[in-house]
C-alpha cells in the first residue's frame, strides 16, 4: 500500500513535469511580443524606445533562451515564487490569491451537490426502475449531456433574471461579506456548473446499481428477508459506489473546464475568466502557473480517487 | 431476452452468414430514439450538403437596412444585429458543425488508434512514453487544452480542429490500448507470433479489425461532443471567423447581448447543437448495444 501511494505520487510528478513542458513550450509560439503588450498596458505604448524594451526584457526575464527561461520558472515555482504578471505587474501568487477563492467556492459547492445529488437520483432511478423517477432522471441526465453550458445559462439568465427578475444577473461577493447576496449571486452559476458532473453521476450510479442488483447477494439478502432499506442502504448503495467515485476525479477536471465559460457568462473574478483574459492578453507567466495549478489539482484528485478505492473496496489489492 | 428461449422461432433457428448485418440493424432500431436520432443526423448531412438550395439567403452578407427583425415570412426566424438571415445563419452553421466534427474525430481517431495498438500491443517503454503524455495530456481540463491550443495556433477552422483533435486525443489511445491488450491475449495473436509474422502485419491484419469494435461507439459519441466543445471555444471568441462562417456557437454569442428582446437569437443556434448532440449520443448508444449487448448501460 504504502508503496503503492509512493509510486503514484511519483508517477504524479512525472506527469506535471510533461503538463509543465508542454505549456511552457507551446505558450512560446503564441503570436505577439510580451514585452510589447507590456509596455501598452503601462505606458500607453506610443514612443517607446528600443532600450525601453529591452529594459522590460530583462526585467521579466524575456531576454535569456527559451530552456534557461524555463528553468528559471521552474526554479521559481519549488520555491513558492510564481513570477509577476507582464499585464498588470503584479505577482501571480498574488493574483491567484484574489482569483482562486470565487473559483473553489463556486466549484466545491458545485462538486459536493453534483455528486450528493447524482448519487442519490441514480440510485432511486434504478431502484425505482421504469417508474416515472426512472424515465425523469433518464431524461434530464441526458439533457445536462447534450444541452451546452451556456445555453442554460442563457435560459436561466432569460427566466430568472430577465423575465421574473429574482437573481441578479451576474457578479460575485464573498460569503463572508454579504452571505445572503452571495448565495443569490451564486445560484445560477452552480446550476450552470453542477449538470454536466451531476448527469454524468447519475447515469453512472444508475447502470452501476442496475448492475449490482442481479447479484446473488442481492437475491440473498432478500430471500433472507431483510428490509428493502437495509438491503439498499447497507448493500446495495456501498458496492455500487465504485465507479461512481472514479468520476470524482473527471469531475474536478469538468468543474475547472466549465469554470472558463461560467465565469465568463456570469462576470465571476475567478481563475477562469483570468485564463481567458490571460490567454487573450498574451501573459505567458499568468497562464502557465495557472495551467499548473490546475493540472496539480486534477492529478492530486486522481491520486486520492485511485487510494480510496482501496479504502471502500478491501478486494482491492495494489500491487 | 425471453425471446432466445422460444422454440420454434425460424428466424433464430435457421442463422445463415447474412443475417449478420439484419440483426445488427435490428438492434440498432430497436429503440425509436436511435430512429430518431439516426434521421436527425440524415437530415443534418442532407442540410449540409444543400446549404445553399435550402438557405434563402446569404449567411454572411451584411444589411443594415434590416437587423433584429422578429420572424417573418421573408426573414423565418428574423435577423441579427448585423441585418444577416438567421435561418440561413443556422443552415450554414450545420457545415461549420459536421466539417469540425468529422474533421476533429478523423484527427484524433486516428492517431489515437495507431498510438493505442503500438502502446498495446508492443508494451514497454513505449507503452510507458505514449501513456504518461496521454497523462500529462489529461492533467488539463479538456476546454482549458483546446482554449490553450486554439490560442497558440490562432484562430481558424483547420487550427480548431487540431486543437480539439489534441485535447481528445487520450480518450482514444487509453481505449484502443485497453482493447489491444485484450486481444492481444487471443491464440490467434500467439499462433502468428509461431508461424513468424512480423509485429507490424499482425497488427495492422489481426488486432486493429479485431480491436476496433468499442471506437465506432467511442467515435460516435465524441462526435457530438465536439460539435458542444467547438460551440463552447466560438463562446468564448477562439472559434471560426464568425465574418466569414456562419456557427452555431458565434451565433448563441453574438445573440446574447439581445437576449431580452430577441432570445431567438440565442436559443435557436442552442437549440440546434443541443439536437444534434442528442442525435449522436443516441447512435452512439444504439451502435453500442448492436455491437455488444454486454456493455448495456456502460461507457
Amino acid at each position: 500500500m504504502v508503496t503503492y501511494v509512493i509510486r503514484r505520487f511519483v508517477i504524479g510528478i512525472l506527469v506535471l513535469v510533461l503538463v509543465s513542458l508542454i505549456v511552457f513550450f507551446s505558450l512560446r509560439l503564441l503570436p505577439g511580443d510580451p514585452a510589447l503588450i507590456y509596455v501598452a498596458s503601462q505606458v500607453g505604448g506610443t514612443g517607446v524606445t528600443q532600450e525601453k524594451l529591452d529594459e522590460i526584457r530583462v526585467e521579466f526575464g524575456l531576454d535569456k533562451p527559451v530552456p534557461v527561461q524555463y528553468l528559471n520558472w521552474v526554479k521559481g515555482v519549488i520555491s513558492g515564487d510564481l513570477g509577476k504578471s507582464v499585464k498588470n505587474n503584479k505577482p501571480v501568487t498574488a493574483l491567484l490569491g484574489e482569483r482562486f477563492q470565487p473559483t473553489l467556492v463556486i466549484g466545491l459547492v458545485s462538486l459536493v451537490l453534483s455528486t450528493v445529488l447524482g448519487i442519490f437520483f441514480g440510485l432511486v432511478a434504478a431502484i425505482r426502475r421504469g417508474s416515472w423517477i426512472d424515465t425523469l432522471v433518464t431524461l434530464l441526465s441526458y439533457v445536462g449531456i447534450v444541452v451546452p453550458a451556456f445555453m442554460l445559462a442563457f435560459v436561466l439568465l432569460y427566466l430568472f433574471g430577465l423575465k421574473l427578475n429574482w437573481l441578479p444577473m451576474v457578479g460575485w461577493t464573498p460569503p463572508w461579506e454579504d452571505f445572503g447576496m452571495s448565495v443569490k449571486q451564486s445560484i445560477m452559476p452552480v446550476i450552470v456548473l453542477a449538470t454536466v458532473p451531476l448527469a454524468i453521476t447519475a447515469r453512472q450510479m444508475r447502470s452501476s446499481v442496475l448492475e449490482v442488483n442481479n447479484m446473488d447477494f442481492i437475491r440473498t439478502a432478500w430471500s433472507k428477508g431483510l428490509r428493502e432499506r437495509v438491503i439498499v442502504f447497507r448493500h446495495i448503495s456501498k458496492n455500487s459506489l465504485i465507479p461512481v467515485i472514479t468520476l470524482m476525479g473527471i469531475g474536478v477536471g469538468l468543474i475547472f473546464g466549465g469554470a472558463v465559460i461560467e465565469e465568463t457568462i456570469f462576470s465571476i473574478p475567478g481563475m477562469g475568466r483570468l485564463m481567458v483574459s490571460s490567454i487573450f492578453d498574451r501573459d505567458y507567466v499568468v497562464i502557465q502557473s495557472m495551467t499548473m495549478i490546475i493540472a496539480a489539482i486534477i492529478v492530486f484528485a486522481n491520486i486520492v480517487v485511485d487510494i480510496s478505492y482501496g479504502w471502500l473496496d478491501p478486494r482491492i489489492r495494489y500491487g | 431476452m425471453d425471446e432466445v428461449f422460444v422454440i420454434g422461432e425460424p428466424e433464430t433457428l435457421v442463422a445463415p452468414a447474412v443475417s449478420d448485418w439484419r440483426r445488427f440493424l435490428k438492434i440498432l432500431f430497436q429503440r425509436k430514439l436511435v430512429v430518431v436520432g439516426t434521421f436527425v443526423l440524415v437530415c443534418l448531412v442532407l442540410v449540409a450538403i444543400f446549404a445553399p438550395l435550402i438557405a434563402p439567403y446569404d449567411p454572411v452578407k451584411i444589411d443594415m437596412g434590416h437587423t433584429l427583425q422578429s420572424s417573418s415570412g421573408t426573414h423565418l426566424l428574423g435577423t441579427d444585429n448585423l441585418g444577416r438571415d438567421v435561418f440561413s445563419r443556422l443552415v450554414y452553421g450545420s457545415r461549420t458543425a459536421l466539417i469540425v466534427g468529422l474533421g476533429t474525430v478523423a484527427f484524433s481517431a486516428v492517431i489515437g488508434i495507431i498510438l493505442g495498438i503500438l502502446a498495446g500491443f508492443l508494451g514497454g517503454w513505449i507503452n510507458a512514453v505514449i501513456m504518461r503524455i496521454m497523462d500529462a495530456l489529461m492533467g488539463f481540463p479538456m476546454m482549458v487544452l483546446a482554449l490553450l491550443l486554439a490560442a497558440v495556433m490562432g484562430a481558424g477552422m483547420k487550427n480548431i480542429i487540431i486543437a480539439l483533435g489534441i485535447a481528445t486525443l487520450p480518450g482514444y489511445t487509453r481505449l484502443m490500448c485497453a482493447a489491444t491488450l485484450s486481444v492481444r491475449e487471443n491464440e490467434y495473436i500467439l499462433a502468428q507470433r509461431a508461424i513468424g509474422a512480423k509485429s507490424l502485419r499482425t497488427m495492422v491484419r489481426h488486432v486493429l479489425p479485431n480491436a476496433i469494435q468499442p471506437m465506432i461507439v467511442l467515435i460516435t459519441t465524441m462526435l457530438g461532443n465536439i460539435v458542444l466543445a467547438e460551440a463552447g471555444l466560438s463562446f468564448l471568441g477562439i472559434g471560426v471567423n464568425p465574418s466569414t462562417t456562419a456557427a452555431w456557437g458565434s451565433m448563441a454569442v453574438g445573440g446574447f447581448r439581445f437576449l431580452g428582446e430577441h432570445p431567438l437569437l440565442s436559443f435557436a443556434p442552442c437549440i440546434a447543437i443541443a439536437v444534434v448532440v442528442f442525435a449522436f449520443n443516441m447512435l452512439g448508444d444504439g451502435l453500442r448495444d448492436a455491437l455488444d449487448p454486454r456493455l448495456r448501460g456502460k461507457l
